[in-house]
C-alpha cells in the first residue's frame, strides 16, 4: 500500500484498526468527530463493533467492559468530553485495564471553543481523575507519526495493563498529510491470562475490579501500581532532539507546535543564532535525559505551548535550576505563528534576562 | 522549493477541494505536502479557507501566516489575505466577485473573471478550477497531469462525468494566464 492523503482524525482510526482494535465506543465532538465517523464505517468491515454511546461517560465505561475481556478497544473525544471520561479512566487504571483514549484538544476551560489547544497538558500528565496514578501519554507531531504512536499506544497498553492517552490538537486532527500504513514486522502478542472470558472449568472465576476496602490491601495495590509506573518511566520515554548539540538556546515544544517552532528555529539558525529543539513525544513519562545532557551548556530553555504555560513546569523540574526557563504561549484556541516564535528567540538571544 | 498557499472564498466555492487537489498532486509527485483547513462554526455561504504547503523537503509548519500565494474567491477573503501575502508573492483574484483593487506594488497580481468564464463553460462551479489552472500555469508547482490524476481519485465514480468540464476549466485558466502575461 502506497501513500494516501488522509485527515489526522482518520489516520488515528485507521492506525488503530491496523493494529487490531476492533471495538470503539464514543460520542462525537468537534474537532475529532471524523475519528468517530471513520470508525462507524470501518469497524463493521473488519468484523468489529462501533457503538455511539449516549454520552462520553457511558462510552468510557463500555471501554472498561470490553477491555475486561482482553480485546483491543478505544475511545476518543475532545477536551470537554475528555473531562467527562476521567472517572472511567481512573477506574481503568485501578482495575489495570489496557485501552487507548484519544484527546484531540480544543480551547478551554469549560465549553471553550473548537480551535486547537494544548491546555489539557496538566489533565493528561498529572492524573486527571482521582487517586495516585499516571498514564502514558503520546503526542504525535505529524500524521505519519500518528500511525507509529497509535500502534505503540496499543502495545504499551497491553504490555503494562494500563490505559494510554494519545494527545493531539484540533489542527493535527483536521489537517491532511500523506501517510503510509506499513506491514508491522513483529506483532506484539501479549498473553491476557487475567481477561474475564467466562469459566470453562479451567480455574476459578477471574475478577476485574478497582475496589479494595482493606486499607493495607489498597496500599499494597498502590505500591504495585507505583512499581509499574517506575517501569514505564524507565522504558517508555520518547523524544526528538533537533540541532541541540551546539545550541545556546533550546526550545521545548510538542505536537504541531514543535513543527511551527522548527520553522522559527531554521530561520534563526540562518541568522546565526544557535538554537535547537527538544520535542517530548511521551509527555508522561516526561523525557528528562535530553535536559540533563544539555542544561549545563545552554543559556536558556524556552517552552512554547498552546496554553498559558503547563509543560513549562516539567521543563523546570528537568532543568532543576541549572538554566533559566522562559515561556511563549498562546491560549484559548490561538495558534502561535512561526513569526511570533522567531521574535521570541530574537528577544531572548538579544540578551534580555529571564 | 517551498510554496505556502492560502485559498479562500465562500463555503461551496470549492476552495477546500482546490487545496486537496494541490496536496494530492504534490503527493503523487513525491513532494512533501500538507493541507490545513480553517475550521470553526462555519456554514454554507460563510467564509472558508485552507492552507497548503508543497515542498521538496518534509513539511515543517502546516500553518501558513504569510503565504507565498493567496487565491481569493470573494471580497472578505481579499480583505483578509491580500495584506498577508509576502513581498514578491502571488495574488490570484476571482474578479467576477472581488470588487476590491490591490494597491500593493510588491506582488504579482493575476485577476481573472473566473465565475463568468465558468458560466461560459456551462458550469459556474468550476470557477475554482479556472483559478487553479491559472495558478499552475504561473508557478508550475505541480503538473496539470498530476492534478487531473488527483481529480480521478478525489471525485467518486458517480462524479466522473464531471472530469471533462474540470479539465477544460484547468486549461482555460492556464490559457488566460498566458494571455495576461503576453
Amino acid at each position: 500500500m502506497g501513500k494516501v492523503l488522509m485527515k489526522g482524525n482518520e489516520v488515528i482510526a485507521e492506525a488503530a484498526v491496523h493494529v487490531g482494535c476492533k471495538y470503539f465506543f464514543g460520542y462525537p465532538i468537534t474537532p475529532q468527530s471524523e475519528l468517530v465517523a471513520y470508525m462507524a464505517r470501518r469497524l463493521p468491515e473488519v468484523g468489529g463493533i462501533f457503538l455511539q454511546a449516549e454520552s462520553e461517560i457511558a462510552a468510557i465505561n463500555m471501554v472498561y467492559g470490553a477491555a475486561s475481556t482482553g480485546v483491543r478497544v478505544m475511545t476518543s473525544s475532545s477536551s470537554p468530553g475528555f473531562s467527562l471520561k476521567q472517572e472511567g479512566i481512573s477506574y481503568l487504571v485501578g482495575a489495570e485495564l489496557p485501552a487507548v483514549i484519544c484527546n484531540i484538544v480544543r480551547g478551554g476551560p469549560g465549553l471553550g471553543n473548537i480551535q486547537p489547544a494544548q491546555s489539557d497538558y496538566f489533565q493528561v500528565t498529572k492524573g486527571g481523575g482521582h487517586g495516585d496514578y499516571n498514564i502514558p501519554v503520546l503526542a504525535p507531531a505529524s500524521l505519519q507519526e500518528i500511525v507509529e504512536l497509535t500502534e505503540a499506544a496499543f502495545d504499551i497498553a497491553d504490555r503494562y495493563r494500563t490505559p494510554v492517552i494519545l494527545m493531539g490538537d484540533g489542527m493535527l486532527g483536521q489537517m491532511m498529510e500523506p501517510v503510509e500504513f506499513k506491514e508491522r514486522s513483529e506483532q506484539e502478542k501479549t498473553e491476557k491470562a487475567w481477561a474475564t472470558t467466562g469459566t470453562r472449568g479451567d480455574g476459578g472465576p477471574r475478577i476485574i475490579t478497582s475496589l479494595e476496602l482493606d486499607a493495607e490491601g489498597l496500599e499494597k495495590r498502590n505500591w504495585s501500581l507505583q512499581q509499574k509506573f517506575a517501569l514505564i518511566k524507565e522504558n517508555e520515554v520518547r523524544y526528538e532532539s533537533y540541532q541541540t548539540e551546539d545550541a545556546d538556546y533550546i526550545m521545548v515544544a510538542f505536537g504541531t507546535v514543535a513543527r511551527i517552532t522548527m520553522n522559527a528555529i531554521n530561520k534563526a539558525r540562518k541568522n546565526g543564532i544557535k538554537v535547537g529543539l527538544i520535542r517530548p513525544i511521551s509527555l508522561w513519562p516526561f523525557p528528562e535525559k535530553p535536559f540533563i545532557e544539555t542544561r549545563d551548556q545552554v543559556k536558556a530553555y524556552i517552552s512554547v505551548e498552546m496554553s498559558a504555560g503547563q509543560m513549562i513546569e516539567d521543563v523546570r523540574l528537568a532543568v532543576n535550576g541549572h538554566a533559566p526557563v522562559d515561556f511563549y504561549g498562546r491560549t484559548g484556541g490561538v495558534v502561535p505563528t512561526q513569526e511570533e516564535i522567531y521574535e521570541k528567540i530574537i528577544t531572548i538571544a538579544g540578551g534580555v534576562s529571564v | 522549493m517551498l510554496e505556502e498557499i492560502i485559498i479562500a472564498g465562500f463555503g461551496g466555492q470549492g476552495v477546500m477541494s482546490m487545496g486537496q487537489l494541490l496536496a494530492y498532486a504534490g503527493m503523487l509527485e513525491g513532494k512533501g505536502v500538507s493541507w490545513l483547513p480553517s475550521y470553526g462554526p462555519e456554514q454554507r455561504g460563510g467564509t472558508a479557507n485552507c492552507a497548503v504547503v508543497i515542498s521538496d523537503e518534509p513539511v515543517g509548519s502546516p500553518l501558513v501566516t504569510m503565504p507565498s500565494t493567496a487565491i481569493v474567491l470573494n471580497n472578505p477573503s481579499f480583505d483578509k489575505f491580500e495584506p498577508k501575502v509576502r513581498p514578491g508573492g502571488l495574488l490570484i483574484i476571482n474578479s467576477s466577485l472581488v470588487v476590491r483593487n490591490s494597491d500593493r506594488k510588491d506582488l504579482k497580481i493575476i485577476e481573472l473573471t473566473a465565475t463568468d468564464v465558468a458560466n461560459d463553460l456551462g458550469n459556474a462551479r468550476v470557477a475554482n478550477m479556472i483559478l487553479l489552472g491559472a495558478f499552475l500555469e504561473q508557478t508550475k508547482i505541480v503538473t496539470e497531469d498530476s492534478v487531473i490524476e488527483s481529480l480521478k481519485k478525489v471525485l467518486s465514480e458517480d462524479k466522473h462525468h464531471l472530469l471533462d468540464i474540470n479539465k477544460q476549466a484547468l486549461k482555460k485558466g492556464a490559457s488566460l494566464v498566458k494571455v495576461a502575461i503576453s
